[in-house]
């Protein structure tokens, strides 16, 4: 494992450090761009260590553990990640929530969407799941490793077409993304059609069998199918295999820059300022680490006094199940992650989801379903109900069920608005007066979550 | 238009103050899309049919922001689209009874029975289209007995692709209808783009503007678990309240942006949700499939004047016949036809039926040879039928026939192709320059398909 700098290192390169408090709501803030949330308590905790303390635990984080029981379906069966449709996602979901390593794994999260492979392409569970493994072992490691393992991974030999690459008839599927996607960037004049086409041959070679009942299997290099001609990328004449290829791509003198820009993305909703920007390329073009560049990122004063992100659909949902400690007990996340416009191992296409575009009154309703599957194991019944409590005692209950979130003071209000309003039309009659406050606090948790305060961090 | 008679204004008044009441980020200058909303003819029309049954479920709210609104768009084209999935068999759909190669090359999958397709003696009706025949009698229908496209693609997930994103490129991916609406559509109308089959359908896939996915118009609905009556009402005005609290924050406001937009979507749909509250003037069939609940819910929206411009629906059955032909696919049209066609007339009794156009397509035909399993195989030209009150009601491409107009691997040539379907569709229905959505339009040709 690489060393974790020491913050003064990044000072001298010319990252700028935030260096205003770092309390609970820091620390919160930076468990959600890091993670997927706090669980009780947590926040507090990791605002003991100070800025740099905290961002090294992120990075540091020791040997996985899994907090709460392991994860089963509607019916007390554990799941089938492998086989069954849908427990895939869940499976992860439960990661996402039970994890003792939350960077690592919303860093998986960040390489499948970097990566982004769809099983409606692979067509099995398995190898998806495999790649899964990859990505969350090189998750904060090199990321010249990444991409020469990702290369050969099966599944993404399916997704795009490598093993249909052979020295007689070659495809340019992956040579082309390769480029576009995951090094270098469209429209940078960072390659050429020709560069697409040399590559390609130098991604030749990777062969599969397929059985009925088995499926792809058998996942080789053959030399046969490999050309070992000559090619010129980037200029440059040699007989490049596809590790080659790959180490032209990070080595590209365009290729710092997609890198830190592209990283950045996930973590701070704005392009970083030039000199930020020259520093992190400084610092990734020093091995191609992935843990110093994230750690000096995790560290710029945007994090803290920046604007907002949305949340990801997983990383909401997995937030509200840690938040109340629950756990995965139920399969539905599945479909509920495909209406709120985010199925893992199945992103529209090479491209991955556009974190830019999470909403629309589908992916809202779906967010509300997924809200509304959480509380429908935990309503409260009116019906044993005896207090007549006023609205800021029902409000102030509804936001202890999720560890009282911090709301901006406008949410506050609309919330409360709609309490009092609610209990007025009680009117004068008894039972109404006493059920009214229940109904109340079941509609108040669900508004509180979907709210655009939870929805963002 | 009619007059709107003054009880109907007062009523309009009230409606107005409701329409205040919960929703102050639309007074507070939010911006109204220009397509959002109903008109004051919608008004009149929801009023005198549709807004009955909505009155007696009492839920007054519906109308408000779409009211004050009076945003017009109720003249406007709509574009439906019903996917056939799998792969639909043009041979049996329109049959060549007259061809004598029919059934030598389906000994067991030969359909009989039927009427004979009026502007082709060689070709007959599958009798569970009947229904269509029917329509087609009344030059409602256009048929393209061989549709498809240089070069087929005998890929469900391909040719799906090439008719989703209106080009023979895998490369594309917004769908053709999802470029028209970026480019004639408006920021803050999801409706303008409608799924109604639960998620989005990927020809509606935009890079812009919003569009809106929903299992049924009686299906948006926000409801929680353990919470009923004032206090619903008062929570699901409560979500309106909270798309208008106001920050300086883009992230927060596009929460609250679409927090925003699915309240005024669950109004304007309001009036459908829950059971009893769709009437359509004219019997759908019965079916467990929710295809004719789903165009019966959209024949209401069309004529409660929602601001819908292109829509896009899975029919019922599964088209992807490898084995066991016969009896999948005749229940399966069968449903469809007479969903099909009750929509025809539920869109005539309803007055809107010159405002809709309906394209029923396949990704591809199928092997005219049958295969061993009593199916076909996947093939190429497949059938394709436009249907409303202002289809040119003519077939457009003629059938190859049998004997000359099979290719290499024994499918059906296409004597039409899709994107000058579209191309057609484009400019003669929703009068927009095709060259702007579908690559390569000038080399199309231009089918005459609406009159």
């Amino acid at each position: 494992m690489a060393a974790v700098a020491d913050p003064r290192d990044h000072g001298r390169v010319g990252v700028p450090v935030y260096r205003g408090k770092f309390d609970a709501p820091q620390a919160e803030r930076l468990l959600w761009r890091a993670g997927f949330g706090p669980r009780p308590g947590e926040a507090e905790a990791l605002a003991k260590l100070g800025l740099h303390g905290a961002v090294t635990s992120l990075l540091s984080p020791g040997r996985e553990k899994f907090v709460g029981p392991a994860p089963h379906d509607s019916k007390g069966r554990p799941l089938a990640p492998a086989d069954a449709w849908g427990h895939d996602h869940c499976w992860w979901l439960d990661r996402m929530v039970r994890t003792s390593r939350p960077l690592v794994e919303r860093m998986t999260l960040v390489w499948h969407e970097w990566f982004a492979t769809s099983n409606d392409g692979v067509g099995s569970q398995k190898l998806m799941l495999r790649q899964n493994q990859l990505l969350r072992s090189h998750a904060l490691g090199s990321f010249e490793q990444l991409l020469i393992d990702v290369t050969r991974d099966p599944a993404m030999l399916l997704w795009l077409n490598g093993t249909d690459n052979s020295k007689d008839a070659p495809n340019e599927n992956y040579a082309r993304e390769m480029m576009e996607l995951f090094t270098l960037g469209a429209d940078r004049g960072a390659y050429t059609e020709r560069d697409v086409r040399e590559q390609a041959r130098s991604l030749t070679g990777f062969q599969n069998d397929w059985k009925q009942g088995l499926g792809d299997y058998n996942f080789h290099f053959d030399p046969r199918d490999h050309d070992t001609g000559m090619k010129v990328v980037f200029r440059k004449p040699g007989r490049y295999d596809w590790q080659a290829a790959c180490r032209l791509c990070v080595s590209h003198p365009l290729h710092s820059s997609f890198f830190v820009r592209k990283l950045w993305s996930y973590f701070v909703p704005d392009a970083p300022d030039r000199a930020t920007q020259a520093s992190l390329e400084a610092l990734y073009r020093n091995g191609r680490q992935v843990r110093p560049v994230l750690q000096a990122i995790l560290q710029h004063p945007v994090v803290y006094n920046g604007p907002r992100m949305v949340k990801p659909p997983v990383v909401h949902l997995a937030g509200l199940l840690r938040r109340i400690g629950a756990g995965v007990t139920s399969t539905d996340w599945s479909w509920i992650g495909s209406l709120s416009g985010q199925q893992l191992f199945y992103p529209p296409n090479v491209a991955g989801w556009d974190d830019t575009r999470w909403l629309d009154t589908a992916t809202y309703r779906g967010r509300w379903i997924a809200v509304q599957r959480i509380l429908e194991d935990r309503k409260l019944d009116p019906a044993k109900a005896t207090a007549t409590p006023d609205a800021q005692t029902v409000l102030t209950k509804a936001l202890a069920f999720w560890n009282n979130p911090a709301l901006t003071d406008a949410t506050r209000t609309a919330l409360l608005q709609f309490a009092q309003l609610a209990l007025a039309d009680a009117g004068k009659q008894r039972w109404k007066q006493q059920q009214y406050p229940v109904l109340l606090e079941n509609a108040l948790r669900q508004l509180i979550a979907v709210s655009p305060d939870l929805q963002t961090s | 238009m009619s007059r709107i008679s003054c009880d109907e204004c007062s009523r309009a008044d009230v409606l107005r103050a409701v329409a205040g009441r919960g929703l102050p980020a639309i007074e507070a200058g939010m911006p109204l899309p220009a397509g959002t909303g109903l008109s004051r003819r919608s008004f009149v029309a929801r009023s005198l049919g549709l807004a009955l049954s909505v009155y007696g479920a009492g839920r007054l709210q519906l109308f408000d922001e779409g009211i004050a609104a009076a945003a017009s768009t109720a003249d406007s084209p709509i574009l439906v689209t019903v996917f056939l999935q799998g792969g639909a068999d043009a041979l049996s759909m329109l049959y060549p009874d007259g061809d004598p190669l029919y059934r030598k090359l389906r000994p067991h999958l030969a359909v009989s029975g039927g009427t004979t397709f009026a502007e082709d003696d060689r070709l007959r009706w599958h009798p569970a289209l009947s229904p269509l025949a029917q329509l087609h009698g009344e030059g409602k229908v256009s048929v393209l007995p061989a549709v498809g496209y240089d070069h087929p693609d005998q890929s469900h997930f391909t040719s799906r692709h090439f008719w989703e994103v209106g080009a023979t490129e895998t490369s594309v991916l917004t769908g053709w209808m999802g470029r028209y609406l970026d480019a004639a559509g408006t920021a803050d109308n999801p409706l303008q783009g409608l799924s109604l089959t639960g998620q989005l359908q990927p020809t509606l896939a935009t890079a812009r503007v919003p569009v809106a996915a929903i299992d049924g118009p009686d299906q948006y609905d926000f409801w929680v678990p353990g919470v009923w009556g004032d206090v619903e009402t008062r929570m699901l005005d409560a979500i309106g309240t909270l798309g208008g609290v106001a920050s300086s924050d883009p992230a927060f406001r596009s929460v609250t942006n679409v927090t925003t937009q699915a309240d005024r979507l669950r109004r304007q749909l309001d009036s459908f949700n829950g059971k009893g509250a769709i009437t359509p003037p004219v019997p759908y069939p019965k079916s467990d499939d929710s295809f004719p609940k789903q165009l019966q819910g959209l024949a209401a929206m069309v004529a409660a004047g929602l601001p819908l411009r292109c829509v896009a629906l899975e029919a019922t059955g599964e088209y992807d016949t490898h084995a066991s032909q016969a009896s999948a696919l005749t229940p399966a049209l069968t449903t469809t036809a007479a969903s099909l066609y009750a929509f025809q007339r539920d869109l005539e009794a309803r007055g809107v039926a010159d405002r809709v156009l309906t394209l029923v397509w396949s990704e591809f035909g199928r092997r005219a040879k049958e295969n061993g399993s009593g199916g076909t195989d996947h093939g190429a030209a497949g059938t394709a039928f436009l249907i409303g009150s202002r289809a040119a009601g003519r077939q457009v491409g003629e059938f190859p026939g049998l004997a000359s107009g099979l290719d290499q691997d024994g499918n059906l040539n296409a004597t039409s192709d899709f994107r000058a379907v579209y191309a057609s569709l484009l400019e003669q229905w929703l009068g927009f320059d095709a060259a702007r959505i579908i690559p390569g339009a000038a080399k199309l040709a231009r089918p005459q398909l609406v009159k």
